[in-house]
């Protein structure tokens, strides 16, 4: 059966090839941080399980890590600038690293053609085809993919494919390939991490009691007799709390313990499916408004190469905003019907 | 109540508006807030460790980047430029709206990951965005093509939300539904699920009027500053 922890590897491999490639040039923080940052995708699964057998040290040893990460994040200098510095992208696609002869992408994309979507288009389509029919497969009595995480595995599978596909048309070395990758990797610099470390501070905030001391704090305030008060300070507690953590799943049993469930659900009569429901969607307003939610509003800001961090959600909270109004009044007609 | 870890919120919120680097910020927060929850080294250390680890899944993105990487470089962004340019009647909204649907309907039937910022906005829809914008109103300056490409990655962010919460076996409908029966509520998924088609609904009214408004705008943008010569050859 390929797991998950199989792609996890693969990718551990690129970022070890990532920080080997910025060694030879001397660039020691940048490839220290690719280095720790490997560390989960190959050894997660032992720490887990160490971790499960009652030995805490190779976890504190992650943690160390985590803090070693954020230290050489914001020092090193090396570490690209979130706002994209168009020179220094050049100089490291002329630099050391084993490239095809600098062709003009303008000229090479005459040559390949359509040819060029081909290995970019397999991606979602292999996707699609193994998160499907994935867990159908069988080969030698055992499933083909784990069915819990089928999409997330599909995904490595198709990337895998769709390199093989990649270099197939391009004719370049496997060598040139991860190198591309690894610019590109190099050039998202720490915000790539930053997903990450959000979802770590999330767990680290429900683990020392932040969501309960919110929720507290908003029950004192509401009059706690007026159904439509409740509501409305549910509704905007799952938008602030969701702002603050970059996460609605993390906001949302907060605010259903605090708020939700003891005033709403149990006190005024509201219908449990429909709250949760659009409860959790007024959330996903504040997922739109905030760089806590780094993986969809500054990834991509640095991926197109903005040179506002912010430019993103400048581009969406006219919506988020708009939907806000919107569900709440869904929530005001459905949830008494 | 112990309301001391609140300062790691007040950490986040201070870093964020002074613009530190936002890992040294997280970072930092997390250890104000477990410090202040009166949590030991290392207790801290673990609960970092085990909390990143668990997370990891959020980098596999990384695993599309040796392939778009190796297409960009073979010039795949200026195909899709030229591919997009070659639709007589293709417009901004025509192409972004239309992607803006197609992402929700695969969000719904659960397929949230085919599409995203790595795997399809920056190779494809982005690039395909600015040649469609270009068609009806000429070459784009720099702080048009980033309005444009920032539109493009806000379409996907929409169409990925408010698509999948109605698919059933989503996280979000079965943390919903974790928590209820947690406090002895029953629930089908399927009764969770369908209550977030009117949101998914009013997410796409909303966003498609947005960015026909936004094509609208760009126009007028690009005719003010534009000298009329140019603008004869763009109409043409």
């Amino acid at each position: 059966m390929l797991r998950l922890e199989y792609v996890y590897w693969l990718l551990g491999a690129f970022l070890v090839f990532t920080a080997a490639a910025n060694l030879r040039e001397r660039r020691f923080a940048v490839a220290g941080f690719w280095a720790i940052l490997a560390c989960p995708f190959l050894f997660g699964e032992a720490i887990a399980a160490a971790l499960a057998s009652g030995s805490r040290w190779p976890a504190q040893a992650m943690g160390v890590g985590v803090l070693a990460l954020g230290i050489l994040a914001s020092q090193s200098r090396g570490t690209p600038a979130l706002v994209p510095d168009r020179k220094n992208n050049k100089t490291a696609i002329l630099g050391r690293t084993s490239q095809p002869k600098a062709e003009d992408p303008g000229a090479s994309a005459q040559r390949f053609g359509n040819r060029l979507f081909g290995p970019a288009l397999l991606i979602p389509l292999v996707t699609l085809l193994l998160a499907l029919g994935g867990p159908h497969l069988h080969w030698n009595g055992a499933t083909l993919l784990d069915a819990k995480q089928a999409t997330l595995v599909a995904l490595g599978l198709a990337c895998s494919i769709a390199f093989v596909a990649a270099l197939r048309v391009t004719r370049a070395s496997v060598g040139a390939g991860l190198g591309e990758g690894r610019r590109l990797l190099d050039a998202m610099g720490w915000a790539a991490l930053l997903p990450m470390l959000l979802a770590t501070l999330g767990s680290v905030f429900a683990a020392t009691g932040v969501g309960n001391a919110i929720a507290a704090l908003v029950g004192d305030v509401i009059p706690v007799d007026s159904a439509l008060a409740c509501l409305l300070a549910f509704a905007l507690g799952m938008v602030v709390f969701t702002t603050i953590m970059g996460n609605a799943f993390a906001a949302f049993p907060v605010m259903m313990a605090g708020i939700g469930l003891p005033l709403l659900v149990q006190r005024h009569g509201a219908a449990p499916a429909v709250l949760g429901s659009l409860g959790m969607l007024t959330g996903y307003c504040g997922t739109l408004l905030t760089p806590m939610a780094a993986n969809f509003n500054i990834v991509p800001a640095v991926l197109l190469e903005l040179r506002d961090q912010y430019g993103v959600i400048r581009a969406q909270w006219p919506t988020a905003i708009v939907l806000l109004a919107v569900n709440v009044v869904l929530m005001a007609l459905l949830v008494w019907r | 109540m112990n309301y001391w870890p609140l300062l790691g919120v007040a950490v986040v919120v201070a870093g964020f508006a002074l613009r530190r680097n936002p890992v040294l910020v997280v970072t930092v927060a997390g250890v104000v807030s477990a410090l202040a929850a009166g949590m030991g080294i290392g207790d801290l250390l673990a609960l970092l460790g085990r909390s990143f680890i668990d997370n990891r899944a959020l980098l596999l993105l990384a695993m599309t980047l040796p392939v778009v990487g190796l297409l960009e470089r073979f010039g795949l962004r200026e195909r899709a430029r030229e591919w997009i340019a070659g639709f007589r009647n293709l417009t901004l909204t025509r192409f972004l709206v239309a992607y803006l649907g197609l992402r929700q309907v695969l969000s719904m039937l659960g397929l949230y990951d085919l599409a995203g910022h790595a795997q399809t906005v920056r190779p494809l829809v982005a690039p395909m965005s600015e040649a469609a914008a270009a068609r009806t109103v000429g070459e784009l300056d720099e702080d048009e093509r980033e309005r444009v490409a920032a539109l493009a990655a806000a379409t996907d962010n929409v169409g990925r939300f408010f698509g999948e919460d109605v698919f059933l076996a989503f996280g979000a409908v079965l943390l919903i539904q974790g928590f209820y029966a947690q406090h002895g509520i029953a629930l089908d998924p399927l009764a969770i699920a369908l209550w977030a088609l009117p949101t998914a609904i009013a997410a796409f009214v909303i966003h498609a009027l947005r960015i026909a408004i936004f094509e609208r705008r760009m126009r007028r943008r690009m005719r003010d500053t534009r000298p009329a010569t140019e603008r004869v050859n763009a109409e043409a």
